[in-house]
């Protein structure tokens, strides 16, 4: 039963990193560089969440719905101000940048709520027993809304053209240049999709968790991982590479101690790039 | 600051920039010649400080060792260990892309930092180790630190030799062939894969002396020391600031954000209490919004050098 | 009255120029086929007209509007559509999807055009749904045409658009360009399978070293004994 109940676990893990997943594999797919500041992103809406539901005491709805607005508006921002200058520039130097932008981020957040940890809410939850497996009311919450988000992003991907024109661009940004797709109207609804996501990604962690000004920078390796695994570009492939690393994690605490559970996305991402880099769904390895 | 102070001040602070400008003229191998971009210089910096405590200090219940290696096999031994982490790293990732082998190099540095805060037994955890011997230390009574900041420029210089004559020897030239054009080097036979990794190992091997002159300047060592943005992306604004590509670049580059690193450090302390304990946060910003600045206006930085161009196809 | 003209363009990629004062027209409702040996600029000057290619000098007209100094994307707008030799359709999308990603900067209602498509290509009509990295290599060019032509454009760009195809395929894409081209598109095409092409075309030029060497309807170049000699075995 301890496997099961790891693999649950798994699961709750893995549908934050799918989260934080989606956004990385889509950015980049369609700007073409690893963008190192997504889980200060995540941070950054689960302090969002914090100030609107601890701090202002205000439903809960409203403070996720708040974190994922203004998380897209800081990356789409961002975005303007930074990135769109680089657009030109190897995929490197937007690396780079965005590893300041990491910084930026997290010495913001340390200097307006402070570097101790902060919880949403205080006091011990209960676990309850549903069919012998311990969960709390907030996981199952987790994984729902999750799984909802992860709908309501399949529903703009499939039958919205701004998405199409998302999934062409992933697909092949020359020959979508080619038809006149306006592509910087589909890098505005990435980062618009990507931030949005992270910042659930970051709340579901809070809620989790704790929250830290590093909490989403914890996670970015295996974020990284997970985007790799589903194959850079694909959404679904992010998804399912979130859960397969998020249950492998669990699931490896078994024969590893906890303090190296990082380790393991890591090697399962080293694993797919020398073995093959285009991930397990066929995305794109250049 | 009274004159005696300024100038032990000022000793110290050319002693910690030249450790960075070991640190940058290392990078500069990787990323300036080679294109290759190592996101994980901490972990080279640490293993390098780590092993020359290890050999140098008397045994102790804490931590492995009690060799009580003289200090120069300490360094040496410090280049080779991060020289073979580095060939260990270099063989699984430098196939990969730019980005994918980013990604890499700061996982392997995340393992590094985990293995040094948890395997107690080798290192004595997030305890550190203490009592690394100075070297230099009462040759001349009153002018230790002096020695020790003579000692760090003379590696430095050595450093900055060995690059530009590699640089300019037959196997720096196929490294910029390589750079320059992949497909025509390896054509002309040559295995593109080995250049890089003996590029890749040689900065290792630099960036692990620099961390054993920290060992044997500070005196003591923990994790604590070697994270990411002290270790790792203050020596990418440093090279960038002062010229990938460019040797003199880096070590330029080193002082002058050193310099501007730690002058952040004293204006913050003159402001009012409550904004003093988020200095670090705020110093931390001050870097950050700095690199992008010298991205957007002056990316080459202030003595140019050949621009280093990623790995697009391995 | 012509609809493209290429006056004396000179450009390449990079330091070296590939195309070498080279002029061309096509008239409306037309196709003209450019052939010639390998290296000789045909994919070049196609895409210089896209604006995908550095000019020196030359100009490109359009519909009587200088385009020379126009991006892809203007030069989409004003009804030149291009479809690359390789990696011309999205894998992952469905057929129908390509075809509406085709159609991406029209507002109006696209759904006439898709039946006209779907008429012209049958088959993939049956595959509307089938992403279109799965689809045969034939099928998949149909896709890229079809994608193209979903902007109703007043010229078609086609990059060798038999390459890599079996001969029983080929004969289908000329086919079906000439069925394109009863719609009223004006087609120029480079094409590495001179003969095939030049029955097909109203006219054709013959490029060499970035410059025409020969020019002249589809029949005349077809018998023309020179050309015959640059094509041993073409």
């Amino acid at each position: 039963m301890e496997i099961v109940q790891l693999f649950v676990y798994g699961v709750l893990l893995g549908s934050i990193i799918a989260l934080g997943a989606v956004g990385v594999s889509l950015t980049f797919g369609i700007l073409g560089f690893a963008n190192f500041s997504h889980g200060d992103l995540m941070t950054f809406g689960a302090y969002i969440g914090f100030l609107i539901y601890t701090q202002l005491a205000l439903p809960f709805w409203l403070a996720l719905a708040a974190a994922i607005v203004a998380t897209a508006i800081v990356a789409v921002a961002i975005d303007r101000v930074l990135y769109r200058r680089f657009r030109q520039r190897q995929s490197i130097v937007l690396l780079i940048s965005s590893f300041g932008v990491a910084l930026i981020l997290r010495s913001l957040i340390q200097m307006i709520w402070g570097p101790d940890t902060r919880l949403y809410e205080t006091g011990i939850t209960i676990a309850e027993r549903y069919w012998g497996i311990r969960i709390k009311d907030d996981q199952l919450l987790i994984i729902v809304l999750a799984l909802l988000l992860v709908a309501l992003l399949h529903g703009f991907l499939s039958y919205t053209k701004i998405g199409k024109a998302m999934r062409a661009v992933a697909d092949n940004a020359d020959l979508a240049r080619l038809s006149g797709i306006d592509t910087e109207r589909v890098i505005m609804w990435t980062w618009v999709i990507g931030g949005g996501l992270a910042a659930a990604a970051g709340v579901f962690l809070g809620m989790d968790t704790r929250l830290q000004p590093d909490m989403g920078w914890f996670l970015l390796l295996a974020i990284f991982a997970a985007a790799i695994l589903g194959g850079i570009g694909k959404p679904y492939g992010a998804i399912a590479g979130g859960f397969v690393i998020g249950i492998v994690m669990e699931l490896s605490t078994l024969v590893l101690p906890t303090e190296y559970a990082p380790v393991v996305p890591f090697a399962i991402m080293v694993g797919m790039l020398i073995v093959r880099p285009t991930g397990l769904f066929a995305g794109r390895s250049t | 600051m009274d004159l005696a102070g300024l100038y032990g001040y000022l000793i110290f602070f050319l002693s910690f920039a030249g450790i960075y400008a070991i640190l940058a003229l290392g990078l500069n191998v990787q990323w300036g010649y080679t294109g290759m971009l190592n996101v994980g210089i901490a972990a080279y910096f640490a293993v390098g400080a780590y092993a020359s405590a290890l050999l140098t200090t008397p045994a102790s219940p804490n931590h492995l060792g009690g060799f009580g290696m003289p200090i120069a096999v300490g360094f040496l031994g410090a280049m080779v260990v991060a020289g073979l982490v580095g060939a260990a790293v270099g063989l699984i990732t430098l196939r990969l892309r730019s980005d994918y082998l980013a990604i890499a190099s700061i996982g392997m540095a995340e393992i590094i930092r985990l293995i040094l805060k948890n395997e107690d037994w080798l290192t004595h955890g997030v305890r550190g180790v203490v009592g690394i011997p100075r070297p230099l230390d009462g040759i001349i009574p009153g002018y230790d630190a002096l020695l020790m900041l003579g000692m760090i420029v003379a590696l430095v210089m050595l450093c900055l030799l060995a690059n530009q004559r590699s640089y300019r020897a037959p196997w720096g030239r196929v490294l910029r062939a390589i750079r320059d054009n992949e497909t025509a080097a390896r054509a002309m036979g040559k295995n593109s894969f080995l250049f890089r990794l003996q590029a890749f190992v040689f900065g290792c091997a630099v960036m692990g002396l620099a961390g054993a002159v920290y060992a044997h300047f500070v005196g003591f060592i923990s994790p604590e020391a070697f994270d990411p943005v002290f270790a790792t992306f203050i020596v990418w604004v440093m090279l960038i600031a002062g010229g990938s590509g460019n040797n003199y670049g880096a070590i330029l580059g080193a002082v002058v954000i050193w310099g501007v690193w730690s002058g952040t450090e004293i204006v913050i302390g003159r402001l009012p209490d409550e904004i003093v304990t988020q200095a670090g946060a705020m110093r931390v910003l001050l870097i950050g919004l700095l690199l992008q600045i010298i991205l957007i206006a002056r990316p080459e930085g202030l003595l140019p050098g050949r621009p280093p161009k990623p790995i697009v196809k391995p | 009255m012509t609809l493209l003209a290429l006056e004396n363009v000179c450009g390449g990629y990079g330091e070296a120029d590939i195309l070498h004062g080279l002029s061309m027209t096509v008239a409306p409702g037309e196709i003209v086929a450019v052939v010639g040996p390998n290296g000789a600029g045909k994919s070049t000057a196609m895409k210089a007209v896209f604006g995908l290619v550095q000019l020196r000098s030359g100009r490109i007209r359009f519909d009587d509007a200088d385009i020379t100094r126009l991006r892809s994307d203007q030069i989409v707008r004003l009804g030149i559509c291009f479809v690359p030799q390789s990696d011309n359709v999205f894998p992952t999308l469905s057929v129908q999807e390509n075809l509406e990603m085709g159609a991406f900067i029209r507002s109006d209602d696209i759904r006439p055009q898709l039946e006209r498509v779907f008429e012209l290509f049958p088959p993939l009509r049956e595959k509307r749904r089938q992403s279109a990295g799965t689809l045969s290599g034939g099928q998949r060019q149909m896709v890229a045409m079809s994608r193209a032509l979903m902007l109703e454009p007043k010229l078609m760009l086609l990059d060798e658009p038999t390459a890599g195809l079996s001969p029983k395929f080929m004969d289908q894409i000329f086919a079906i360009v000439r069925q394109i081209n009863r719609l009223g598109v004006a087609i120029l095409m480079v094409e590495q399978n001179a003969k095939q092409a030049l029955a097909i075309a109203d006219r054709g030029y013959v490029l060499a070293m970035g410059e025409t060497r020969h020019a002249g309807t589809g029949a005349e170049l077809l018998a023309d004994r020179h050309v015959a000699e640059m094509f041993l075995g073409g």
